[in-house]
C-alpha cells in the first residue's frame, strides 16, 4: 500500500484515507468471524481428546471451508486503536470510518446490536455502533487491535475493587472462584482476561485488551507471569471443560495487564472471551 | 421423537434429534409468557413442542449459523414454557434448581448443543420458516426441521443433570 506524506510544521505526516479505514475494518470482520485464530486452533487440537472437541473442531473447518460464520453470536466489534501523532486522516471522520466498516463487513452476519438498551431494545440492523479505544501513540501507522466479541461470555465478565492491602492469591482466589460459578455457561473452554490496576474503568478496559495478548507470550514482569499461570492451573483443576461435557481444557489462557492505581485501591477485573475467540490487527 | 423416547434418555447421553422445533429465545419467551398471562393464543402450540435458544445467522432465507445461546437467561419462563407442555428444551449452559425441579415434575428433556458450533449445526437444518415476530429479526420465532441435530443431555426426565 502506498501513503502520501506530507509536512505540516515541519513533521513529516502520513496521510491514511476514511476509505483504508472502512476497506480495512470491513475485511477484518468478514475474516474473524470465519476464520478462528490459527494460536486458538492450535491449542484446541493439542487437546483433542473428546467427541466434543473434535466436533468443536469440524465446526471450526467448516466454517473456514465453506465461509459460514463459526458462531451464530457474531458479536460486538471493539477496536483499539493506537493512532500515531504523524498520522492525518482525510475523507471523514475517524470513528464513523470503523463504524461504516462494521457496517460492510457485517452485511451478510448477525445484527446483534440494539440502540438503545432498556425500554425499545430496537435493533440497529448493521451491527453498528462498534465500540472503540482510541489512543494517540508515537510514530506514523494506525494499529486496529479488532474483536468480535459474543454477548455470552460478555455477560460472565465483573469487577472487584479490593483493599490495597489484598494479596495477590485473594485476587486469585476471587477470579478461580468466579469461573466456578459461571460453570459451562459461557462457552469454555474460557480466554480470561484480567485489569489489575487503575481505577473502575481501566481496569475494565485492560480486562478486555488483555484478551488479545497473545495467549503463548509470557507476561513481561515476572510476578504476573507467574500468576497467570497459577491461575490457569487452578481453573483446569475445575474440570469444567469444553462445554461442560469434557474435562480438558476449561481454559486456554489466562492474561493480564496491569496499571498504576490510587493509595486506596486496588481494581481487578475479569473480561471472560469465548473459545470462539475472534481477532486480528490491523495496520495501516 | 416422543416424550417417552426422549424421557428413557440419561444425563450426558448423546443423541441425535430429528424433525420439527422451534427458536425462540429471549424476547419471544417474555412475549409468549405475557400471552399467557393474559389468556391469548399463542404463535405457536406449547404442548409436545421443541424449543431452541438460538438466534441464527441467515443468508437470504437460508440459516448459515445456527448453535445455541445462554439457557440459563430464559430460566425465569421456563416453568410456564414447561407446564404448557414442552418436551425438550436446546440450549446451552447449566440452569436454576427450579428449572431442574420443573423439568421432573412434567418429564421433559433439557439438551445441550455445542456452543459456538454455528456452523455445524446449520447444516443439520433442512428448512425453517418465520412463524411470529418478524421484526425482531435474529429473534424471530421459527420453525425448523432438523435432521440428525447432535446433543448431549444436559437434565434427563428424571431430574438428573451433568451441569
Amino acid at each position: 500500500m502506498t501513503h502520501k506524506f506530507g509536512f505540516y510544521n515541519s513533521v513529516l505526516m502520513k496521510t491514511i484515507y476514511y476509505k483504508q479505514i472502512i476497506e480495512a475494518v470491513s475485511s477484518a470482520c468478514k475474516k474473524i468471524v470465519t476464520i478462528l485464530d490459527r494460536e486458538i486452533v492450535a491449542i484446541l487440537r493439542s487437546y483433542e481428546n473428546s467427541k466434543v472437541l473434535e466436533m468443536m473442531l469440524k465446526n471450526i473447518e467448516l466454517a473456514e471451508e465453506e465461509n459460514l460464520p463459526i458462531c451464530q453470536d457474531t458479536g460486538t466489534v471493539v477496536v483499539f486503536a493506537e493512532v500515531g501523532q504523524q498520522v492525518h486522516i482525510e475523507g471523514g471522520n475517524f470513528e464513523e470510518a470503523i463504524h461504516c466498516g462494521v457496517r460492510d463487513g457485517y452485511q451478510n452476519f448477525r445484527k446483534s446490536i440494539v440502540a438503545e438498551p432498556l425500554f425499545d431494545r430496537v435493533n440497529t440492523n448493521d451491527n453498528t455502533p462498534a465500540i472503540i479505544h482510541t489512543k494517540i501513540v508515537d510514530g506514523d501507522s494506525l494499529r486496529l487491535l479488532i474483536m468480535a466479541k459474543g454477548g455470552g461470555s460478555e455477560n460472565k465478565s465483573t469487577i472487584k475493587i479490593f483493599a490495597p492491602t489484598a494479596t495477590h492469591s485473594e485476587i486469585e482466589d476471587f477470579v478461580v472462584d468466579w469461573i466456578a460459578s459461571v460453570g459451562a455457561a459461557a462457552c469454555p473452554p474460557y480466554i480470561i482476561g484480567l485489569g489489575i490496576g487503575g481505577n473502575f474503568e481501566q481496569s475494565a478496559i485492560l480486562a478486555k485488551r488483555a484478551l488479545v495478548v497473545p495467549l503463548r507470550g509470557v507476561n513481561p514482569l515476572g510476578v504476573y507471569d507467574e500468576m497467570e499461570k497459577s491461575i490457569l492451573d487452578k481453573i483446569q483443576k475445575l474440570k469444567i471443560g469444553p462445554q461442560g461435557l469434557g474435562k480438558y481444557p476449561t481454559a486456554l489462557g489466562v492474561k493480564i495487564l496491569h496499571a498504576p492505581c490510587h493509595i486506596a485501591s486496588l481494581p481487578v477485573a475479569i473480561n471472560l472471551g469465548c473459545y470462539v475467540h475472534r481477532h486480528c490487527e490491523v495496520v495501516l | 421423537m416422543t416424550r417417552d423416547e426422549l424421557s428413557k434418555l440419561r444425563a450426558g447421553d448423546f443423541f441425535y434429534y430429528s424433525g420439527e422445533i422451534y427458536l425462540a429465545r429471549d424476547v419471544a419467551h417474555s412475549r409468549i409468557c405475557k400471552l399467557i398471562e393474559q389468556g391469548k393464543s399463542l404463535p405457536f402450540e406449547l404442548q409436545d413442542s421443541v424449543v431452541f435458544y438460538a438466534g441464527p445467522v441467515m443468508n437470504g432465507d437460508k440459516i448459515i449459523s445456527c448453535g445455541p445461546t445462554t439457557s440459563a437467561r430464559m430460566d425465569k419462563f421456563t416453568g410456564t414454557i414447561l407446564e404448557k407442555g414442552a418436551k425438550l428444551l436446546i440450549g446451552k449452559g447449566p440452569r436454576s434448581r427450579e428449572v431442574q425441579k420443573s423439568i421432573k415434575e412434567n418429564r421433559a428433556v433439557y439438551a445441550l448443543a455445542l456452543g459456538g458450533c454455528g456452523a455445524l449445526y446449520a447444516k443439520s437444518i433442512v428448512s425453517n420458516e418465520i412463524v411470529a415476530y418478524q421484526e425482531l429479526g435474529t429473534e424471530a420465532i421459527r420453525k425448523l426441521l432438523v435432521d440428525k441435530m447432535p446433543l448431549w443431555v444436559g437434565i434427563d426426565a428424571k431430574g438428573e443433570s451433568i451441569l
